[in-house]
């Protein structure tokens, strides 16, 4: 796939981290679920291939900001949205934006595995399809191809394309779901808990995968696992009670964090 | 029960000893769990033993409706009978109302040796045939007016007093005068079963004939074509009303008070009485829209209406059972709304929706009320060739014949009945098998 080396890799990215370029940028970033308020004017920005960790307690508001990005939130009845929410230069929020060409530019990765009950093809190929990215039918069966390559999932199942993608294992399945979202060539992924129904072997592969994707896109993961968000973020956000606490460089939030309440859950105090 | 020793041996190995059993109401818990698996099987035992009743009543009552008596014997088309004075050339309607049930008469008191002159013998032998021989013959005889003076061997169909005498439902203990067959025709009945004259045949009349007033002649050719008329007007209209109509209360509308309402509507009209339907189909569409009366395409519309409700319902909750994650999933990569459904929710709804639909047309086939409010319980002879043409359907002519009084109806109503299980029956194999078809996993 890429055919720069692996220092070369890291070298480019860290100098893109220098010169921060934010995908995007959430300003006094609110939600209501009919009265209940959910979200309090969150300013979080999300930089350019970067792996941006969600981090919290449950309920605190990480999974409902995650969705305000793709507006995923729009599906679920009562659902409010104030404040602003850039992507690139476009206020997603904005009427004339369209909802269906912004998921295809943010794609979403959920917490269970749920791959359509249709073949693995299939599967990767609905996106590009519905979007019309394939021109012919070798076109389908490279992009497929690739994003299978790319989801570290081609080698598994290259010989059996055509049976159902449901048929896999959990960490198979989660992969898929990642080369469903990978095909769209979207410029951002949401992942929310990817690995919370995975497997210790799994959630390594995937977070393996995570690492490798940076490359391409930007990224930004819910994770309930303090080393999970170690592990595979650089930037890392701390959400209590559905106030962001702190946004920092993931070295930093874990070992000198600014805030006392992101020490204390990084600690286990509560949580 | 309790064991209170612990054996020295094992104690020695340290193992704790064990303490005095606690009463978890295990013998109440278990012997509450066989009492409800009684019930459970006593209930089974008790609806299968009345399905059991009820097919071996209709079985053993109407089994013998799709056989049917024949005679088989050489006929005279003799000419003095039909066309005494050669006018057929001139006049065509000389073959068409020829009395040819005299034709069929002479040819079995020639069989049976009964005197052409011997007025009260005819009237006997006359009351053997079925009148149906008029059409029969006279169809042969427009079709080739040249078997006009020759002897043809033609089988017919037997009166139906004889029909049920011979198939053993007429008691002959009975006195003569109270009984439809005589002690002379029930010999002459026998003396043709012995030559092979007089023998039982399949029904096929049973499947294509119209109405009649003669049992041996009538059929359910009008009720069937009816009933196929109405339930294709059935599906055609009501499934894809009933299903956008629930995808789009499912998937689209918001939930609001409005759609609450509906939605206690469509519950409610699926409750309504049939009967109420058909009076609604009488005011709407024959007395407003003027439809015909009498006509399938009527009936198809007041069973729609009916159905619609029982669709939709089970539609929607085909639609709520499709796990919402494979709506994100299909959302998250940018499928619009109406994609999301079709694509996805649809495809894997379809099993439940196909039940549904299948169990709602099997529903609307066997109603009968708002039927005869709308004037399909008729008397129609002929085959409507189209859904505006007057017919019946399965369960009126089930309900007519149940109302006639010769002992031959008997037979044919549960024969009826057997035809329409039996459709039944298939309807819902087809349901099973296309459930099975387009069932997938998730």
């Amino acid at each position: 796939m890429n055919m720069m080396s692996e220092a070369a890799v890291e070298k480019a990215l860290d100098k893109k981290m220098n010169d921060i370029s934010y995908k995007m940028i959430g300003k006094d970033v609110s939600v209501y679920y009919g009265d209940k308020r959910a979200l309090y004017d969150v300013n979080l920005n999300v930089r350019e291939n970067t792996v941006t960790a969600l981090i919290g307690p449950s309920g605190c508001g990480k999974s409902t900001f995650l969705r305000t990005l793709n507006r995923m939130n729009d599906t679920i009845d009562g659902c409010r949205v104030t404040g602003r929410i850039t992507l690139d230069t476009d206020d997603i929020y904005d009427p004339n934006i369209d909802v269906v060409e912004l998921r295809a530019r943010v794609g979403m990765v959920f917490q269970k595995p749920n791959p359509f009950p249709k073949s693995i093809y299939e599967n990767v190929a609905y996106g590009p399809r519905i979007h019309g990215l394939a021109k012919s039918k070798a076109d389908m069966d490279a992009i497929v191809e690739k994003s299978l390559q790319k989801a570290g999932l081609w080698n598994e199942v290259k010989d059996r394309l055509h049976e159902g993608g449901t048929g896999l294992s959990g960490g198979q399945q989660q992969r898929l779901c990642i080369a469903r979202a990978v095909a769209v060539s979207p410029e951002v992924i949401l992942m929310d808990e990817p690995c919370s129904a995975l497997d210790p072997i799994a959630t390594a592969k995937v977070e393996e995968l995570i690492h490798e994707l940076r490359a391409n896109f930007t990224i930004v993961i819910v994770t309930h696992s303090m080393q999970q968000a170690a592990r595979v973020s650089q930037r890392t956000a701390m959400f209590h009670l559905g106030n962001l606490v702190e946004e920092n460089d993931t070295d930093k939030m874990f070992t000198n964090p600014d805030d006392q309440r992101t020490q204390d859950y990084i600690m286990g105090r509560f949580g | 029960m309790s064991q209170v020793s612990t054996s020295p041996s094992m104690a020695a190995l340290g193992v704790s000893a064990k303490p005095e059993r606690r009463d978890i109401g295990l013998r109440r818990r278990y012997a509450a769990e066989r009492r409800f698996r009684l019930f459970g099987m006593a209930a089974i035992a008790f609806g299968l033993l009345f399905l059991f009743l009820l097919l071996f009543s209709v079985v053993s009552k109407g089994y013998t409706a799709f056989q049917q008596s024949m005679i088989t014997i050489p006929v005279e088309f003799s000419e003095q009978v039909i066309d005494k004075n050669n006018e057929r050339a001139t006049n065509p309607q000389k073959l068409v109302s020829a009395n040819y049930p005299v034709v069929a008469r002479n040819a079995l008191a020639k069989v049976l040796g009964v005197d052409e002159k011997d007025r009260a013998g005819l009237k006997a032998v006359n009351g053997m045939i079925s009148d149906s021989v008029r059409t029969q013959f006279r169809d042969m005889v427009v079709a080739n007016p040249a078997i006009i003076g020759t002897t043809q061997t033609v089988t017919f169909l037997a009166h139906g007093d004889l029909d049920s005498a011979f198939k053993g439902q007429i008691d002959l203990s009975v006195a003569e005068n109270n009984r439809k067959i005589s002690d002379k025709q029930v010999g002459w009945m026998n003396t043709l079963v012995e030559s092979g004259a007089l023998s039982k045949h399949f029904n096929t009349g049973l499947f294509v004939n119209g109405a009649s007033s003669r049992p041996e002649a009538a059929g359910l050719g009008v009720a069937v074509v009816g009933s196929l008329y109405m339930m294709l007007i059935v599906l055609v209209l009501s499934l894809p009303i009933g299903v956008a109509a629930s995808i789009y209360l499912e998937e689209f509308a918001p939930k609001n008070r409005f759609t609450d309402l509906i939605e206690v509507n469509i519950n409610n009209l699926a409750a309504v009485p049939s009967i109420v339907y058909g009076l609604l189909g009488l005011a709407v569409f024959v007395n407003f829209a003027g439809f015909p009366r009498s006509a399938a395409l009527v009936g198809g519309l007041v069973l729609t209406l009916m159905t619609l409700p029982t669709i939709i319902i089970a539609t929607r909750a085909a639609l709520k059972a499709v796990p919402p994650s494979i709506r994100s999933a299909a959302l998250g990569l940018g499928a619009s709304k109406m994609q999301t459904v079709f694509h996805h929710v649809l495809p894997l709804a379809m099993p439940g929706i196909l039940t549904g639909t299948i169990i709602g047309l099997a529903h609307a086939l066997g109603e009968t009320a708002p039927l005869l409010l709308i004037g399909m319980v008729a008397f129609v002879a002929d085959i409507p060739g189209t859904p505006l043409e007057p017919s019946t359907a399965l369960p009126v002519q089930i309900y007519m014949w149940a109302n006639e009084a010769e002992r031959a109806f008997v037979e044919r109503t549960s024969g009826a009945i057997m035809v329409l299980l039996i459709f039944l029956i298939l309807m819902n194999v087809g349901a099973i098998l296309l459930r099975r078809r387009f069932e997938r996993r998730w």
